[in-house]
């Protein structure tokens, strides 16, 4: 059973992005990201103590683990909302070590949050067009000037119900974000994320609380910013979903990374099964809970795959 | 009770240079509170530091009354600056503790005769209507009409401070309207996500923090054109004054902030002529007339309870904003 079968368009998965063997910390061939001796404690314990971890530009790769991981955290560092205890990193290039969240993201590097943060009171389409970088609106002496910044923000404007379009959400365009249900403002954060035409997106789990045919279309965004020529490194618990859009997986656990790879042999690395994934993802829940026979849940499976 | 007295009286408050400077006020607190989303408790402070900035330039430095008022104003940012750059790292409730303390700091420091000669501690500053007379295009005489019969000297620091409160609303409202005002209100719902769109957000919390301040610094200044400065005038309770004229309006609008200073005065004077002359007429058998008075602050106190409860996003505010729970 693999659910690229149940896919509309199985698409093809970038490969040859690491160089030598798939081990934690291997060297990419094209990497965006490369962070060195990330640290970050709290208290007593270690969130994230990263050793060397490279992230291939053009790919999508998958930050998976347990609970606790340090994957958020991790996440934090890479942005700029959080300062690591020591260690470098560089984006594209540049040195991001001690740079503000704010100027992080104006390098081309957006991030969406675990609890999704859409501005309640703003409007959905007020909220598309915040997204949008370099307005010359936005700076105090200018705002006072319409004649100044009317004309892009038109641009950006039509920019923003395209995307909307895209996303769905065109006919929300005057409402409230507040009055959006969950799914939605997923998808709206995600919308406003791209508005800054960004170059590296990272998504903290952008799945979580999303119904299965919102999941669909969530993962064909997600693809299709890969086919126009983005980076996106997502955290994500499901693993249909990692094996089914990811290029390339980091395992972390314990605030290390403890495995990479393509995802197909991530998921078979025994590791991994012990640390993350247990020994039972095959199989039904029923069955892990002993509620129904093995037999039983096999054949409601063969039964759904075949619909 | 004489109604046509009370009537007169109240209908001249609409334009009292305390309406104006409430108005003003309230209108720089909503920049504050009501599109930065940032709880100043201090707005008193900004006030004082704008009458005393006007007075102590008149006064010790011999400026002209428009070169003292400016740099009441310049004072009033320079103090948000400082104010800002410690403390909007804070947040809500935090940033409300900090601004209440350097709100009463200020006034302490102006009441204290450390500085008697500049502050006049306790007696405040008075005396320093020469040159703003002096400046006074119109002729002596008395104008208008009705309950807005007024000397000169009175339209004068009337017309003035309808002004100074044009001009801040047309500020306002220019920026609200603008991208400048869209990242404003997006800090205020969640300052991590515009932080994240690549927004100074900082920057831009602290220059909201100076353009309310030196609105209200304008209010301050209003407040101090007709009469005198006086050191018990600045204190909390304005704060929370202001903030009933704010939340009345409807805290995230631009005209709602003077509508709801209009109101709040308005209502003011009808109580505290109402009120006493009720005592005098034996409606209220069981109280003095001071005690009258004190009603008045009791009654604005139970109204700004029943705003916040019963319609938090005041008289102008967006009606869909209260469906909403954050």
């Amino acid at each position: 059973m693999s659910s690229d079968l149940t896919a509309p368009v199985a698409r093809e998965k970038t490969t040859g992005l690491h160089i030598g063997d798939a081990k934690p910390g291997v060297a990419k061939t094209d990497p965006i990201i490369i962070a060195d001796g990330v640290r970050r404690t709290f208290g007593g314990l270690t969130a994230v103590d990263v050793e060397h971890l490279e992230i291939p530009r053009g790919a999508i790769t998958a930050l998976i683990g347990p609970n606790g991981a340090g994957k958020t955290t991790l996440f934090n560092l890479l942005t700029g909302f959080d300062k690591p205890d020591s260690g470098a990193w560089t984006f594209e290039g540049h040195s991001l070590s001690g740079v503000p969240a704010y100027k992080v993201a104006r390098l081309g590097q957006v991030r969406t949050f675990q609890l999704t943060k859409a501005l309640g009171l703003l409007t959905v389409l007020d909220n598309m067009k915040l997204g949008a970088k370099g307005q010359v609106g936005e700076r105090f002496w200018q705002s006072l000037f319409p004649f100044l910044w009317r004309k892009q923000d038109h641009q950006i404007e039509e920019r923003a119900f395209e995307l909307l379009k895209k996303f769905k959400l065109d006919e929300k365009s005057d409402d409230f974000a507040a009055s959006l249900s969950g799914g939605q403002r997923k998808l709206l954060e995600m919308a406003r994320a791209l508005m800054s035409e960004p170059r590296l997106v990272m998504l903290d789990e952008p799945m979580a609380g999303v119904n299965p045919a919102l999941t669909q279309s969530l993962l064909e965004h997600i693809l299709d910013l890969k086919d126009e020529g983005m980076t996106v490194l997502f955290v994500e618990h499901d693993m249909h979903m990692v094996r089914h859009i990811a290029d390339w997986v980091v395992v972390m656990a314990e605030g290390r990374v403890v495995a990479e790879g393509d995802p197909i042999s991530v998921m078979k690395n025994p590791e991994v099964v012990d640390a993350y994934l247990g020994a039972h993802q095959e199989i039904d829940l029923g069955v892990v809970t002993g509620r129904y026979p093995a037999a039983d849940a096999g054949k409601n499976k063969a039964s759904k795959e075949s619909k | 009770m004489d109604w046509i007295q009370i009537l007169s009286n109240s209908a001249s408050s609409i334009i009292s240079p305390a309406t104006l400077a409430y108005a003003l006020a309230a209108l720089g607190l909503a920049v504050h509170f009501g599109f930065a989303g940032l709880l100043n408790m201090g707005i008193a402070g900004f006030m004082a530091i704008g009458a005393y900035g006007y007075a102590i330039g008149i006064l010790t430095f011999g400026l002209p009354w428009w070169a003292a008022a400016l740099l009441g104003l310049v004072a009033s940012a320079v103090f948000a600056l400082i104010l800002g750059i410690p403390t909007l790292r804070l947040r809500g409730d935090y940033l409300a503790i900090v601004t209440i303390a350097a709100a009463e700091v200020l006034r302490l420091l102006f009441l204290t005769t450390a500085f008697d000669k500049v502050t006049g501690s306790a007696d405040g500053l008075f005396g320093y209507h020469a040159s703003f007379r002096a400046s006074n295009p119109i002729p002596e005489g008395t104008y208008g009409f009705g309950p807005w019969e007024y000397r000169e000297v009175d339209w004068w620091v009337r017309i003035l401070g309808i002004i100074a409160l044009i001009l801040a609303i047309i500020t306002v409202w220019r920026l609200m309207a603008s991208p400048w005002g869209r990242v404003l209100k997006g800090i205020r719902e969640d300052e991590e996500a515009v932080r994240a769109l690549g927004k100074n957000v900082f920057g831009y919390k602290l220059t909201a923090l100076v353009v309310g301040g030196v609105i209200a610094a304008a209010g301050g200044i209003v407040y101090a054109l007709p009469s005198s400065v006086n050191p018990g005038v600045y204190v909390t309770s304005l704060t929370f004054f202001v903030y009933t004229a704010l939340l009345l309006g409807g805290a995230a609008t631009v005209f709602g902030p003077v509508i709801g200073s209009l109101i709040f005065w308005v209502l003011q004077t009808v109580l505290g002529n109402v009120l006493p002359a009720a005592v005098q007429a034996g409606y209220l058998p069981f109280m003095t007339s001071i005690q009258a008075q004190t009603l008045k602050f009791i009654l604005v106190g139970i109204a700004l309870m029943l705003i916040v409860i019963f319609r938090p996003q005041g008289i102008l505010g967006n009606k869909k904003e209260l469906t909403f729970v954050k």
